[in-house]
This record gives C-alpha cells, sequence and structure tokens, in this order.
C-alpha cells in the first residue's frame, strides 16, 4: 500500500441486515473492504446489493420504515450510532446511481451547489475546484465551452460522470457506485469503467455491477451475494483471482461460468 | 338492434353530450354580452370609470371603487396565502411524519370543501367583533383578506403539495447523498422542478379569489368607496352584483352584467397565464 | 477534512423547520376555531324537530324542513342533469375520441374555463337565461339548472380520471373478444370505474350543496314549503346567508343550519375522498 491510501477509510459490515417495513432484503452480511481498493459486488437481481450499498453511508435512511441490524464500521467508527454526524458521514462517502441524476440546472451549478453547500462560498475556488474535477473526470475538454448549458444536455454517459464529477468535488475518501454503467450505452459504459479504474488507490470504492467482465477487469475484491431462504445474502468473498478462478462454493462456480442468474 | 346500429347510436349520443357540455361557455358568455349591451351601448365604456359614483339610480356608473376592492381583497389574500399555503406543502410534502402528514392534508380537503357561507358567517360574527375591537367598524377589507386567504390557502397548499409530490425521488437521494441540507434540497431543486405546478395553483387560487362572492359580502362591509386602510369597509365586484341584482332594474341590471363580463374577463386572463405556464413545462 | 471547511451553521434549516411547523399548527388551529365555532353554537339548537318543522318569524324560530326540502328539489334537479350528462362527456372524452383529437381537446379546454367561472357570474346567466329567457322565473327550477352547469367540469374530470385508470388491458381483451362497444362501456368500463363515479357524484354535491351566490337570484329567497319545481325555494346556504345578514337576531339559527350544512359537506367531501382512496389502493 503506498502512501495515498494510508489515510483512506476501510469499511467494514457486521451481521447487517436491512428490512423494508416486513420483508428482509438481505441479512447476517459480514464484509470486510479495505482501503483504497475497488470491491465489486455481484449476484443477481434483487439480491440486496444496492440496499447493501444503501447501508454504508446510510442513504437508507430516508426510505420510510426501512430497519437496519448489525453494524457498520468506518474504521474503527460504527455509522448507525446515535451520535454520529450525517453530514460528515456522506460526505466522506460519496454516492453514484445506476441512473445519471444531474440536477436540472446548468453543468456548472451542479458542481457549485454542493460546494457552496459545505461552505465554499469564494467564486475562485469554486472555478478552480470544477476544473479540475471535470478533468479529473475527462469531462473538461467536452463541456469547458457550455459550463452554464442545462446538464439535461448533456449525453448519458456525459451526466454519469458529471455525477461522479459532483461526488468528487466535495473530495470524499470512499465512493459507492451502484451499477454505474449498466444505463449507458457501451462506448461510454466503458469511458465510465476506465474513469472508475482510474480512481484506484485514491479512493475506497465500492461498485455493483451485473457484469462480471467489468468486475473482473476492474475489481480488486468481489463479493456475491444471492437469495436463499427469501433474503439476499453473502455466498463468497475473496480477492478477484481467488473468485474467478479457485472459487469454493457451488453456486460461485456456476454463476461465474454463467449458469445462474 | 344490431350491435352496429346500437355502437352507432351510442357514439352520436355521447358525442352530442359532450359538444352540448362543451358550449356551454358560449351561451354564458353570449348571455352577458346581450344583457350588458345596452348598457355598454347607451351608458358608454367610459362612465363605468368616469362618474361622480355608483349610484344607479341617479344615473352614475363608477364602477373603479369595486374594482379597486376587488383588486386589493384579491392581492392581499393571495399574498398572504401563497407563503402559507406553500409553507403547509412543505410541511405534508417534506417536515411532517407520515402519519401527520397525511392528517394535515385531509384537513386541506375538508378545508377545500367547506362551502363559503361557513367561512362568512364565523367570519362576521368571530372575526368582525375581534377587528372591531381594534378599529370599527369591524367589516373591513382586513376581515375580507383574512377569510379570503382561509379559503384559497388549501387550494395553494393542495397543488403545491401535488407538484412536489412529483419531484422525482431520484433528487431527494442524490442531494441526500451529497449532504444537503433538507431546506437546500427543496430550495434548489424541489422548487425549481415543481415551480410551474405550483404557479398553476396559484393561478387557481387568484382566480377563486377574484369571484368568490358571498364570504367577502358578509364580512367587508359594503360601502361603495375605495379603502384608506385595512381596516375600512369596502365593496367588491362580486358583492355588488349579489347585493343589488334583486332589485336592479333597466340599465342598472345591466350595469351589473357588464361587471360580471369584467369578472369574466379576469377568469380569461389568468387561463391564458396558466395555459403560457403548462406550455413551458416543468423542465422550461 | 482537506480544504472544505467544517459543515455551515444550520441555522437556517432550523429557522425553515420552526416556520413551517408554525404553519402548519396555525392554519389547524383556525381550521378547528371555525369548526369548532359552528359546533358549539349550532349544536344547541340541532334536533328532529329543528329538521321537520317550519320556520316562523323570517327564520328567527322555528326550524328547516322547508329549506331542506327545497334544497333537496334544487340538488335533485341538479344532478339529474349534471349527472348523464357528465358521465356521458366523460366516456367520450376518454372512451370515444383520441386525447388529441381537435374535438376533444376542444371540449377539455372548453371545460377548463367553465370551471373557473365564478359562481356569481353562472347566477348572472342563470337569471338571464333560465329564469328570463326560458320564462321559468325564480324557482327551483332555474336554481337547479344553474347548478347542474357549475358541477359538470368537476363531475366530468373525476369521471374521466377514473375511466383512464381502467387498465388498457381490459378493453384489449374485450375488443379481442369481439364484444361491441356498447357492451364494453356499460359491462366492462363503467362497473369497473363506478367508485370513481360515485365519488365524482358526492364531489359535484358537495360543491352544489354549499353554493350561495349562484342561487341568490335564480331560486330565490321564498322560504315557504314548494308545491312545485316552478316554485321559488330557499336552499340551506342561501338560507344561512340571508340570517346571518338581513335577519337581526338570526344568528343562533344561522349557526345551527350551518352546522347541518357543514356536517352534509364534510360526510359527502370525506366520503369521496375515502372511496377513492380505498379504490386506487385496491388497485395497486
Ligand atoms: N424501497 C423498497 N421498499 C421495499 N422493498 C424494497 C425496496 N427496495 C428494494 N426492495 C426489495 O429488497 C430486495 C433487494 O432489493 P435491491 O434493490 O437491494 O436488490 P439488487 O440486488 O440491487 O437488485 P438489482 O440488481 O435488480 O438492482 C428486493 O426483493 C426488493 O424487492
Ligand atoms: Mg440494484
Amino acid at each position: 500500500m503506498d502512501s495515498m491510501q494510508s489515510n483512506l477509510p476501510t469499511i467494514e459490515t457486521q451481521n447487517l441486515s436491512l428490512f423494508y417495513d416486513r420483508t428482509l432484503a438481505f441479512t447476517d452480511v459480514s464484509l470486510p473492504i479495505p482501503a483504497g481498493c475497488i470491491t465489486a459486488l455481484v449476484g443477481p437481481s434483487g439480491c440486496g446489493k444496492s440496499s447493501f450499498l444503501s447501508c454504508l453511508n446510510r442513504l437508507s435512511d430516508i426510505v420510510p420504515k426501512t430497519r437496519v441490524t448489525g453494524q457498520v464500521y468506518i474504521d474503527e467508527t460504527d455509522i448507525f450510532d446515535a451520535a454520529i454526524d450525517l453530514i460528515a458521514l456522506r460526505r466522506r462517502v460519496g454516492t453514484i446511481f445506476q441512473k445519471p441524476t444531474p440536477f436540472p440546472f446548468s453543468i456548472w451549478k451542479n458542481l457549485a451547489f454542493p460546494l457552496r453547500e459545505h461552505g465554499v462560498k469564494n467564486r475562485d475556488r469554486i472555478d478552480a475546484a470544477i476544473e479540475t474535477t471535470l478533468k479529473d473526470v475527462g469531462l473538461w475538454q467536452e463541456v469547458s465551452d457550455r459550463l452554464h448549458r442545462s446538464a439535461l444536455s448533456l449525453s448519458g454517459g456525459q451526466q454519469q460522470r458529471l455525477c461522479i464529477a459532483r461526488a468528487l468535488v466535495l473530495q470524499p475518501q470512499a465512493l459507492l457506485l451502484d451499477e454505474p454503467c449498466s444505463a449507458l450505452d457501451p462506448i461510454s459504459s466503458g469511458v465510465v469503467e476506465d474513469l472508475i479504474a482510474s480512481l484506484r488507490g485514491r479512493y475506497t470504492i465500492v461498485i455493483v455491477t451485473h457484469n462480471l467482465a467489468q468486475a473482473r477487469r476492474i475489481a480488486d475484491f468481489v463479493a456475491l451475494f444471492w437469495v436463499r431462504d427469501g433474503a439476499g445474502r453473502l455466498v463468497e468473498y475473496g480477492r478477484m483471482q481467488d473468485i474467478f478462478e479457485n472459487p469454493q462454493d457451488e453456486l460461485t462456480k456456476s454463476y461465474i461460468n454463467g449458469i445462474r442468474g | 338492434m344490431s350491435p352496429f346500429l346500437r355502437d352507432t347510436l351510442l357514439v352520436v349520443t355521447l358525442r352530442s353530450f359532450a359538444i352540448l357540455c362543451g358550449a356551454i361557455v358560449l351561451p354564458i358568455v353570449g348571455f352577458l354580452f346581450l344583457e350588458a349591451y345596452p348598457a355598454i351601448e347607451k351608458i358608454g365604456w367610459v362612465s363605468f370609470w368616469r362618474d361622480r359614483s355608483w349610484n344607479p339610480t341617479e344615473g352614475a356608473y363608477n364602477l373603479m371603487p369595486m374594482l379597486w376592492g376587488s383588486l386589493f381583497v384579491t392581492a392581499g389574500s393571495v399574498l398572504v396565502a401563497i407563503p402559507l399555503g406553500i409553507g403547509s406543502a412543505l410541511f405534508s410534502q417534506y417536515y411532517a411524519p407520515p402519519i401527520l402528514a397525511r392528517l394535515y392534508r385531509r384537513l386541506l380537503e375538508i378545508l377545500a370543501g367547506i362551502p363559503s357561507v361557513i367561512y362568512g358567517l364565523w367570519g362576521l360574527v368571530v372575526l368582525v367583533p375581534l377587528i372591531w375591537q381594534i378599529e370599527p367598524p369591524g367589516t373591513s377589507l382586513l376581515a375580507g383578506i383574512v377569510i379570503l386567504t382561509l379559503m384559497i390557502l388549501p387550494t395553494i397548499a393542495l397543488s403545491a403539495d401535488a407538484s412536489f409530490s412529483k419531484v422525482p425521488f431520484a433528487y431527494w437521494q442524490a442531494t441526500t447523498a451529497l449532504a444537503v441540507t433538507r431546506w437546500s434540497a427543496i430550495w434548489h431543486v424541489a422548487f425549481p422542478v415543481a415551480k410551474s405546478g405550483i404557479f398553476a395553483g396559484i393561478l387557481l387560487a387568484i382566480g377563486r379569489a377574484i369571484g368568490e362572492t358571498i364570504a367577502v359580502l358578509m364580512v367587508c362591509g359594503n360601502v361603495v368607496e375605495v379603502p384608506n386602510s385595512l381596516f375600512d369597509p369596502m365593496r367588491t365586484l362580486t358583492a355588488n352584483i349579489a347585493l343589488e341584482m334583486a332589485y336592479a332594474s333597466e340599465y342598472h341590471r345591466s350595469a351589473l352584467f357588464v361587471s360580471g363580463l369584467l369578472l369574466m374577463a379576469a377568469i380569461a386572463l389568468l387561463i391564458f397565464l396558466a395555459e403560457i405556464v403548462n406550455r413551458r413545462g416543468i423542465y422550461e | 477534512m482537506n480544504n472544505l471547511s467544517s459543515p455551515r451553521s444550520p441555522s437556517l434549516e432550523t429557522i425553515v423547520t420552526i416556520l413551517v411547523w408554525a404553519i402548519a399548527i396555525g392554519v389547524s388551529l383556525i381550521f378547528a376555531w371555525i369548526v369548532g365555532d359552528i359546533a358549539w353554537r349550532g349544536i344547541g339548537e340541532l334536533s328532529w324537530q329543528f329538521l321537520i318543522n317550519y320556520p316562523e318569524n323570517a327564520g328567527r324560530e322555528g326550524r328547516i324542513a322547508p329549506i331542506l326540502v327545497s334544497t333537496a328539489l334544487i340538488l335533485a334537479v341538479c344532478m339529474v342533469v349534471a349527472f348523464p350528462l357528465g358521465i356521458g362527456t366523460a366516456l367520450w372524452l376518454s372512451e370515444l375520441t383520441a386525447s388529441a383529437s381537435k374535438l376533444g381537446r376542444l371540449v377539455g379546454r372548453s371545460l377548463d374555463i367553465l370551471a373557473g367561472v365564478p359562481s356569481i357570474v353562472f347566477g348572472l346567466f342563470g337569471n338571464a337565461f333560465f329564469a328570463k329567457t326560458l320564462g321559468l322565473g325564480f324557482s327551483i327550477l332555474s336554481g337547479g339548472l344553474t347548478l347542474a352547469c357549475m358541477v359538470l367540469p368537476i363531475l366530468i374530470r373525476s369521471t374521466e380520471a377514473g375511466l383512464r385508470s381502467v387498465p388498457l388491458d381490459y378493453r384489449l381483451a374485450a375488443a379481442a373478444l369481439g364484444y361491441s362497444r356498447t357492451t364494453t362501456l356499460f359491462q366492462l368500463l363503467l362497473p369497473s370505474s363506478a367508485p370513481s363515479l360515485l365519488a365524482g357524484f358526492a364531489l359535484g354535491l358537495g360543491r352544489a350543496i354549499g353554493e350561495t351566490a349562484a342561487l341568490i337570484f335564480t331560486s330565490g329567497y321564498v322560504d315557504r314549503m314548494p308545491r312545485s319545481l316552478f316554485d321559488s325555494g330557499r336552499s340551506l346556504s342561501v338560507h344561512i346567508y340571508d340570517l346571518a345578514t338581513n335577519v337581526a337576531g338570526g344568528d343562533a339559527k344561522a349557526y345551527t343550519s350551518a352546522l347541518v350544512l357543514l356536517m352534509l359537506v364534510v360526510f359527502l367531501d370525506l366520503g369521496a375522498i375515502l372511496i377513492l382512496r380505498k379504490w386506487l389502493q385496491g388497485e395497486t
């Protein structure tokens, strides 16, 4: 591990379960997520990957009637502790969703809005941060001349990169990505995937993906979820090579060989 | 009868029903014109704002005091009802726990259905004496504004609530993920998305306020004079019609229909504005 | 945390939260005040006797039997005319014409205008057309027909919404079975959207029952028991208005009548709301 990674957070869940009202979405997941690495969550539809991800920065809070049991530790701190500072937590752990969600105003304001919210008022600093971040996600070339046009006029892939920029502009330490490429065409998907791969080592990254080839290309660690007895569970977890080349569980074997799921 | 014949008959009947319903506005406007015509013809438009006063028995037909009355009471109530109505919608949409939100929405729906005569009665018996204690006579512009505010608040609140509820949940997730405060998310994201719906609700409320008759009639005092302060009594166009229609005849009656035409013109303007807002759509 | 300052002060959020709660509590309290006031002052006189005996001394004493009868007759006339017309139009709008068709859009547009027409203008129209031109005079018939024009848009829009929410599958299935249009409409669509018809009926009735301004100079003031539809008849809301404004010492009876009216309206509105909620929930 190089020096940059040393101050990135490690995330760890212990016996984590989540209920939507009375239905159990996933249960008993204990998963270590190493600092600075890309951890991919894979598994069939409905096995609780998105739900699991939403627990890691307590976005699960905003869905009415959810109940979480178990613990999520980010560097030793239990984030479900009542005393936690939610604003600091969510700034530290950014999220990107499956469908790009740019706000219905200009590209510039999409990035300036969160900055201002978090106390950056100086116009020069805002401009500088926006330029750096847009360069980071490879969007600067494409949009630098139309920063004040509506973000909704961008293509799907550009919108998704804008959303990644919007998360990065707050300088988080961890990123949660929920199928960030699945709503995009193959070319945009490739661009976004390369972008994510380029972020390795700079953030602790958890990515949900349906695309096993993608997981293989970018992940350091892989976790397989599966529905058993009516709830999602963690089936197997390990280094990417181990999971793909030497899976222990029968389910994992058939899943990565494309027999199931 | 063969099925085919029956079908044709049904279609023809239903279509004529629809045409009939759609055409009702025409005779309404037509009769207003017809009945207003003698006054316009004989008295002339200028009299309606140039005459000494409104005193039809003596041939004075100045409608301006009533026009100002309608304008003041509408403007006052709309200005007060907009923040209260939007605040109510924010409460039921973002700030209240789910059970309270549902109850509050139900309450607004009931409030919207309470007949104007009941608001008027309460205003007359409870509100007017209260205002009288501050400054007689109590029946006043202020009383009208308060009562109208209560009457149009549910309209604004319910339409704003409906517009907010259409703001995609994904925006809410995204703002939460960015650790934006609830108010900033509402102000910067929900408002811009919901604004055309909110605006349409406000236009609807303005229409209700201009057209309201019985409640303002009961609490405003109905003196034909432009009010100088909130505590002065005044008369609206609508109240004027309701008060004098029963005994008006000839040009007097005709002049009342002219004020009816003015009301329709105001409504037409509002509908036109609503149409423009609608066209622009949510994302402009 | 890097070069970003720590989270800003939450003051604005706090202020807005307090404001929004204050608005909601204030609106609820005023609502409670109005309803409580009507109930408190009205309940004393309320009894079966009040409902089934005759008014005396201009309504200061005595009861409201003829007024209830007149009200019922006016509403009956209104609904007998408006309900079939409204349902027919709604059926045509949602089933028999493409929503983009020119005539359909025209009818819809004109209904939106009709919905915005102030009730006093309906009164003017009713007076000029039904009472004067058709020679019906101040009568229950004039009043009922005027109200029918007024409630049509409400009836049509809520029925239409109900019909549109019937799944398309039903229609395709019916077409596949070779049903005629008549059969499809009467055996399938109307029954499956019956709750929305009922809700529309209740909403329209609630609106009509509370109307005052449109009735003062169409159905008139006469408080005797009507002998036919051509008699003038005083509706409950007109009775309240008259007692409160024109009859010294009429407040007590006005309050009791207002309580009766309020209960009817709330019953109808809540009924409509509950029917719709239940129905919509049952569907998902
Ligand atoms: N808001 C919600 N309310 C109720 N149940 C939900 C909600 N969101 C998800 N669920 C349920 O929880 C389970 C897990 O859903 P989740 O979205 O986490 O799965 P997923 O693995 O992300 O699936 P996908 O690959 O399709 O995105 C599913 O059975 C789903 O129906
Ligand atoms: Mg998912």
